[in-house]
């Protein structure tokens, strides 16, 4: 088996990782290494479109980092990290201007300032965007920027099947290289792991194919805990069908949501803010007006959906501000946005919860203590700045800025730490890694069941059981349906029996990952008895602070997921208003 | 709905061969893509396509549709009209399996024309400026840094085919991008590196680039802009 040492390893390579990248290559003249099991610059983080909030010009805008600290502490239901809310804000400008000294794109005013668009939750207009390819542009550029530096190597389709920890310390990973089939031991001082979201745990959702979640129920595994998994953002507004996302930034633009009585309904559900309310609020509206009979219905999918209406908006708007939008209706749906509304609906799009972290991206195991070495960043990390609901346009901001520090972090702690040694420990978890999944998993003989179709039962339940409006007699009908699920994998059948991008494997061992990181949705969920943000229980309509002011940690213990509670780190914001909008 | 026949070239490390899958659909509003993933997630999973956005801007998908380079998820099935679709790998590229080719030469080129702003990194990595730009500047290079990297424009290119040392649409349409830049002072620099054999004056305005980018980035017009800029000595793009 190959074994290859670098100093960091960053395994993702969306927005996080690459800025990850970036700092640790400035900060020192260490070996980095990029392990990505896509193509890196072709991470779901290319798909983000509304925009990065920052406040940039405070006095022109009417704007200061005290607003955009409680309009993220009032939009996370109270729930996100107070002292995290406050490092966001202020260095999100400063991430803002550093993304436009390395070159991105971003839409412009007459006299050479950066351009701000309304969005969801925010007082102000303070959405920094690239037109509606934000995210993409931001990817392109940080992406493009990592070839100037020649001590960062990337690995492309490496898919990284284990993390090996020891002793609270971090070692090296295994990673399944796609090209040529083989499995590699990775032995280096730190890691950051910014692999991103779980989208792929539903049905329908804006995210890519590749948004699986898997390295969180690795993480899982490797004794690490998961936070707040429960809060899973639900976008207002998807494609019907596809689930392809339709940026906020079109309605930051000023469109309409109108029921099939063409009545724009978010009058009744948030009078001031309308369409711009946080997003949870918005999708619950939209599935309220859906479940009263006031929407449309999709004649092939059955899918029911609103319309979001444009037309007012004109051409200039349309083709200047949010080109993309106009292109993917056209595209995807046959709607020409000036003439027709698109139909929409809402997509699962975000994951609040990720792997425990403190306000430094440090990587926390159940009890606290730090995984030395370890770091995580990004939508695959849960900080806290999102709380139970994150505010659109906030977490470009968050995967740039806790890419940076994690990168300059690690590149620091990488230049003291001394090189990992090729223990036969390390080599023998290897080992056990090949065994597992090309002796047991690719050639087992067996009839078994199909990757997809157990997939397919995965995404249901967690649909059905485990969507928008939860309680407790379906989410305890669903709990045996994944644990089934769980229990059925063993049985899953790996038809392509070939090592050179073997996709049918990776895709096994994908759902290997997913399903554990779906269990810690659902038990935190189940446990919750709350209504906060995301959270939504038809039982416990309320938000319950006197109970449920505390993030959830999912870990665990002797094969099955506990839970256990901390307190959320409140600093000024002590005034817990019901949010009304 | 009629019943789909869908031929794909197929590739295993040491043979190729052609086969046909039979497909039926609901809608025709649904991308080549769609089709490629039911038929792996219900017929064959053995077969290998390079996927991930589906909508167009993550670059993976890039293959030949019925003789056209194209990106598999931008291609709906309301565009064919034929019942017919043959599928096969992107040209000028080694195939790893099936429809999945090796692209990693192409960032290799790209690397080539140093495709960042080029300034005191001091200044980029420590300083808090805003270096502003105004809506003209941005117009100058913004169609060409719509670029996703697919490679579709090398597969396309005819020069590319022969001459496998030519820097290409992709990396020349970089070149351009980042030295039209108003923040970029890496044009005299760049200019060494394209003002070659391998650089723009292999090209021989054939426009294929041009004709199949998914993305309308115009690499082609690029490589002419770099030719002019070159040809007047210009000291700044």
């Amino acid at each position: 088996m190959e074994i290859l040492k670098h100093d960091l390893l960053i395994i993702g390579s969306g927005i996080a990782g690459l800025r990850a990248a970036l700092q640790a290559a400035y900060t020192a003249k260490i070996d980095i290494a990029i392990l990505s099991k896509v193509q890196v610059m072709r991470s779901h983080s290319v798909s983000a479109e509304g925009g990065m909030s920052a406040v940039l010009y405070p006095d022109k805008n009417n704007d200061s980092l005290e607003l955009h600290a409680y309009d993220t502490i009032k939009g996370s239901d109270y729930l996100a990290d107070q002292d995290a809310v406050e490092l966001l804000v202020q260095m999100a400008p400063i991430e803002v201007r550093f993304l436009e000294r390395i070159g991105v794109p971003w839409s412009r005013l007459p006299d050479g300032r950066m351009y701000q668009r309304p969005f969801g939750g925010m007082s102000v207009p303070r959405t920094t965007f690239a037109a509606d390819k934000t995210g993409f542009f931001i990817m392109s550029t940080l992406y493009q920027n990592i070839l100037r530096f020649d001590n960062i190597k990337q690995y492309h389709e490496y898919f990284v099947t284990k993390l090996i920890i020891e002793n609270g310390e971090f070692k090296g990973v295994t990673a399944l290289d796609l090209k040529t089939g083989e499995l590699k031991l990775f032995l280096a001082k730190a890691a950051i792991i910014a692999t991103g979201g779980a989208g792929k745990l539903y049905r329908f959702t804006t995210m890519a194919h590749s948004s699986t979640g898997e390295m969180l129920g690795f993480a899982l595994r490797s004794g690490l805990a998961l936070k707040d998994m429960e809060f899973v953002q639900w976008h207002p507004t998807a494609l019907v069908p596809s689930g392809i996302l339709v940026s906020e930034a079109a309605r930051g633009e000023g469109g309409y949501l109108i029921n099939k009585q063409g009545e724009r309904f978010m009058k009744r559900y948030a009078p001031q803010r309308m369409e711009l309310a946080p997003r949870d609020i918005v999708s619950r509206a939209i599935l309220t007006e859906i479940a009263e009979g006031r929407g449309f219905v999709h004649e092939e999918s059955g899918m029911g959906y609103v319309g979001l209406d444009l037309r007012h908006l004109g051409e200039g708007v349309l083709t200047q501000k949010i080109p993309f939008i106009t292109e993917l209706a056209h595209k995807y749906v046959g709607v020409d946005p000036l003439e027709e509304p698109i139909p929409v609906r809402p997509a699962v799009h975000y994951f609040m919860g990720g792997i425990h972290v403190d306000t430094y991206g440090r990587v926390l195991a159940p009890d606290g203590s730090w995984v030395r070495g370890l770091w995580a960043a990004g939508e695959a990390a849960s900080v806290s700045v999102h709380g139970a609901n994150r505010l659109g346009s906030n977490s470009l901001s968050e995967c740039s800025i806790w890419g940076r520090l994690t990168g300059e972090a690690a590149a620091k702690y990488a230049m003291e730490a001394p090189t990992p040694a090729t223990d036969e420990r390390y080599i023998k978890a290897a080992q056990g890694e090949e065994s597992r999944i090309f002796d047991k998993l690719l050639h087992k003989e067996t009839g078994g069941i199909s990757v997809y179709e157990l997939r397919g039962r995965l995404q249901d339940a967690m649909e059905q059981h485990f969507g928008p409006y939860r309680q407790e007699s379906t989410m305890k009908e669903g709990i045996p349906k994944l644990l089934k699920i769980r229990e059925d994998f063993a049985n899953v059948r790996v038809e392509d029996g070939g090592r050179v991008y073997n996709q049918n494997l990776k895709d096994a061992l994908e759902l290997d990952g997913m399903i554990d990181a779906a269990l810690a949705v659902a038990y935190g969920a189940l446990a919750r008895q709350e209504s906060r943000g995301a959270h939504y229980r038809l039982d416990y309509p309320k938000r319950d602070d006197k109970n449920w002011l505390k993030h959830t940690l999912a870990f665990f213990n002797g094969g099955q997921i506990q839970l256990s509670y901390i307190p959320v780190r409140i600093t000024k914001w002590t005034k817990f208003e019901e949010r009304k909008y | 709905m009629p019943t789909l026949t869908v031929k794909v070239k197929r590739f295993d490390g040491k043979k190729s061969w052609w086969q046909e899958y039979k497909v039926d659909i609901k809608s025709r509003r649904i991308s080549v893509l769609d089709v490629l993933v039911k038929i792996k997630e219900e017929q064959d999973p053995t077969l290998a396509v390079r996927y991930s956005c589906r909508m167009a801007i993550c670059g993976s998908c890039g293959m030949v549709i019925n003789g056209v380079p194209r990106l598999a998820c931008q291609t709906l099935l309301t565009e064919i009209k034929d019942d017919t679709i043959t599928v096969e790998p992107m040209w000028n590229h080694r195939v790893i399996r099936d429809l999945v080719v090796d692209t990693e030469p192409n960032f290799e080129k790209l690397r080539k024309v140093k495709p960042y702003i080029i300034r005191d990194l001091k200044e980029i990595y420590e300083s808090d400026r805003e270096i502003g730009q105004k809506p003209e500047e941005l117009e100058k290079y913004y169609n060409f840094a719509y670029c996703i990297e697919c490679g579709l424009c090398m597969a396309a290119c005819p020069v590319v085919a022969t001459n496998q040392r030519f820097l290409g649409p992709m990396a020349l349409a970089a070149a351009y991008r980042w030295s039209a830049d108003s923040r970029d002072q890496g044009w005299p620099v760049r200019a060494k590196i394209v003002d070659t054999d391998e650089g723009v004056w292999s090209c021989h305005l054939a426009y294929t680039c041009s004709a199949v980018c998914p993305r309308g980035v115009d690499p082609g017009f690029a490589i002419q802009l770099v030719k002019a800029a070159l040809m007047r000595r210009a000291k700044k793009l």
